[in-house]
């Protein structure tokens, strides 16, 4: 069942340029939020549509989210301060599968890390290959995945930590040291299409977690409808999480 | 439920004046969490197409000063679908009412039949959606052509036909009076207005169909002269809307004439909002100890 929460923030701040982590108190949805699903914050009553977040961890009674200043609406969130409210609608869409056997691979680039550090918390055997621009940007997700995951791949566009280049540079070479039951991938959508690819080749099941823009969140403006093999999706109600042969067809 | 906010509107019974409005409730049943839909005069849902449409392609929505623009494109699933999978879910659960668009007046007058239907309360004509190239707005902004499709729909069907007007026209009255000559039992109104947003770092238009329809709070004072100057114009009854959020907003439109409200864009915001609508109405009417026909039309000038 979905809901409405009033929550309270613990924490809202920047932990890289322009990227915010923001620690709200919500008991109820820390229980029910499943791996990869996401809420809809109210910005303020001002902004007439709500901002669809991924939720990056759920538990002890705290959702954490990661959000990206990109607009009006993120940034007057990254104003919000402590002990503040938070009127969120929750939680949504499908969730990626939790109960897979065997060893699952997560492979993000920059924003695209949060709903993974969720699968993350939730399963034991996994492994995860980070991506981003530069240090600075992986630094703070390294932190999150460290207590979560056995191994942590890292790639940077500038070499400045890890292996330079692509997360798909990598990852045929990191296929070969462990054998993985799936891989869970979210990011720019090049990037999970090089990770589809790669993973048809490993003969692997590849899931994606998809991001749109949208109003309602419900599956009834449409705004964030997509073709896939099997006719019309909606990314906020079927997804966001979907078989990757579903979305990458063509 | 409350007495007080019952109501009648061409034949159709109504718990509450308060109706959710096509395109921004899906078939009802998306909000089934927050939502009583028997407390709702009705639910507008999706519009209806005889053949499915995909919509249009590239970003659909984007948030504006107190509002938003949508060109979604009529994405839906079909008439037949509509018909054998959905219709049969939700017919006993809220007054269903169908809007429909096509691309020429023979469609309307084919969409009208194929309605008529158990479990169908009413048929809004959309001839009001700008953002589909093919069809409804060529028919909402001449009034012969308006006219055209209110007769050719009612001549196919024995259910109420509501008018869903555009406010993209010089005069609105005049369209109002053409429908409402060529056998509308009902007008409802405003669609979205055209409207358009360009991103000033690529140059492009940020909506993937150039132009979009602006709804929300922005465009709640045109409707609510819309409505007033329809009101005066036509003696059908009005299903008034554009940019209500608040109980106070649906009163403002039932004080110009409207005589019952739809609310749109802001269940997207909040969805249990007409909820809370249908109480706040309650709320005013009970602690001024008047009815609602007491309100309607009594603005005074």
């Amino acid at each position: 069942m979905l809901k409405i929460f009033d929550t309270e923030i613990i924490s809202n701040a920047e932990v890289s340029a322009n990227i915010f982590k923001l620690e709200i108190n919500a008991p109820e949805l820390s229980q029910i939020a499943k791996a990869g699903q996401f809420v809809q914050v109210k910005i303020s009553d001002e902004f007439t549509l709500r901002r669809p977040l991924g939720i990056a961890s759920a538990k002890n009674g705290v959702v954490k989210i990661f959000y990206r200043v990109i607009g009006k609406g993120t940034e007057f969130l990254s104003t919000k301060e402590t002990g503040e409210h938070l009127n969120i609608l929750g939680a949504l869409g499908n969730g990626f599968d939790t109960n897979i056997n065997g060893r699952i691979l997560l492979i993000g680039g920059g924003m695209g890390l949060a709903p993974l550090l969720s699968v993350a918390e939730k399963i034991d055997a996994v492994d995860v290959l980070i991506g981003g621009r530069n240090k600075g940007e992986v630094d703070f997700w390294i932190k999150e995945f460290r207590a979560e995951v056995d191994k942590i791949y890292i790639t940077t566009d500038d070499g400045s930590l890890g292996s330079r280049g692509f997360v798909t540079s990598l990852l045929p070479e990191v296929l070969e040291y462990e054998d993985y039951a799936a891989l869970y991938t979210c990011g720019p959508e090049i990037m999970m299409r090089g990770v589809y690819k790669i993973a048809v080749e490993n003969n692997l099941p590849c899931y994606v977690s998809l991001e749109r823009r949208m109003a309602c969140g419900l599956g009834a403006c449409l705004s964030c409808s997509i073709d896939t093999a099997s006719g019309r999706k909606k990314v906020c109600k079927d997804g966001p999480i979907f078989d990757a042969r579903e979305v990458f067809y063509e | 439920m409350n007495e007080q906010l019952k109501t009648e509107i061409c034949g159709i019974k109504m718990n509450t004046p308060i109706l959710a409005a096509s395109g921004t409730f899906g078939f009802g049943e998306e909000f089934t969490d927050f939502v009583d839909l028997e407390k709702l005069g009705g639910v507008m849902v999706k519009c209806i197409t005889l053949k499915p449409r995909a919509g249009n392609k590239g970003v659909r929505i984007t948030e504006t000063p107190a509002g938003m623009l949508n060109c979604i494109g009529l994405e839906n699933p079909g008439v037949e679908k509509f018909l054998t999978e959905i219709l049969p879910r939700i017919k006993n659960k809220m007054n269903v009412i169908v809007n429909i668009s096509g691309n020429s007046v023979e469609d309307y007058g084919e969409l009208a039949k194929l309605l008529d239907v158990e479990g169908v309360a009413a048929i809004e004509l959309n001839i009001s959606c700008p953002n589909v190239k093919d069809g409804g707005i060529i028919f909402g902004t001449n009034p012969k052509a308006a006219a055209a499709v209110t007769s050719t729909a009612k001549k196919f069907t024995s259910k109420p036909v509501i008018v869903k007007l555009s406010p993209n026209v010089t005069d609105i009255t005049e369209i109002a009076r053409a429908v409402e000559s060529a056998g509308a039992d009902c007008i409802s109104l405003i669609n979205t207005l055209m409207g358009m947003e360009i991103n000033i770092h690529t140059w492009k238009p940020t909506l993937g169909n150039i132009t979009g329809g602006l709804s929300g709070g922005a465009v709640k004072p045109v409707a609510v002269r819309m409505v007033y100057q329809v009101a005066q114009a036509v003696k059908v009854p009005i299903i008034g809307m554009g940019g209500i959020r608040t109980a106070a907003d649906a009163i403002e439109f039932f004080l110009a004439g409207a005589a019952a409200v739809a609310v749109g864009t802001a269940n997207f915001a909040n969805p249990a909002v007409t909820m809370e609508i249908a109480n706040g109405l309650e709320n005013y009417l009970a602690s001024r100890d008047l009815n609602l026909r007491d309100i309607i039309g009594k603005v005074k000038i």
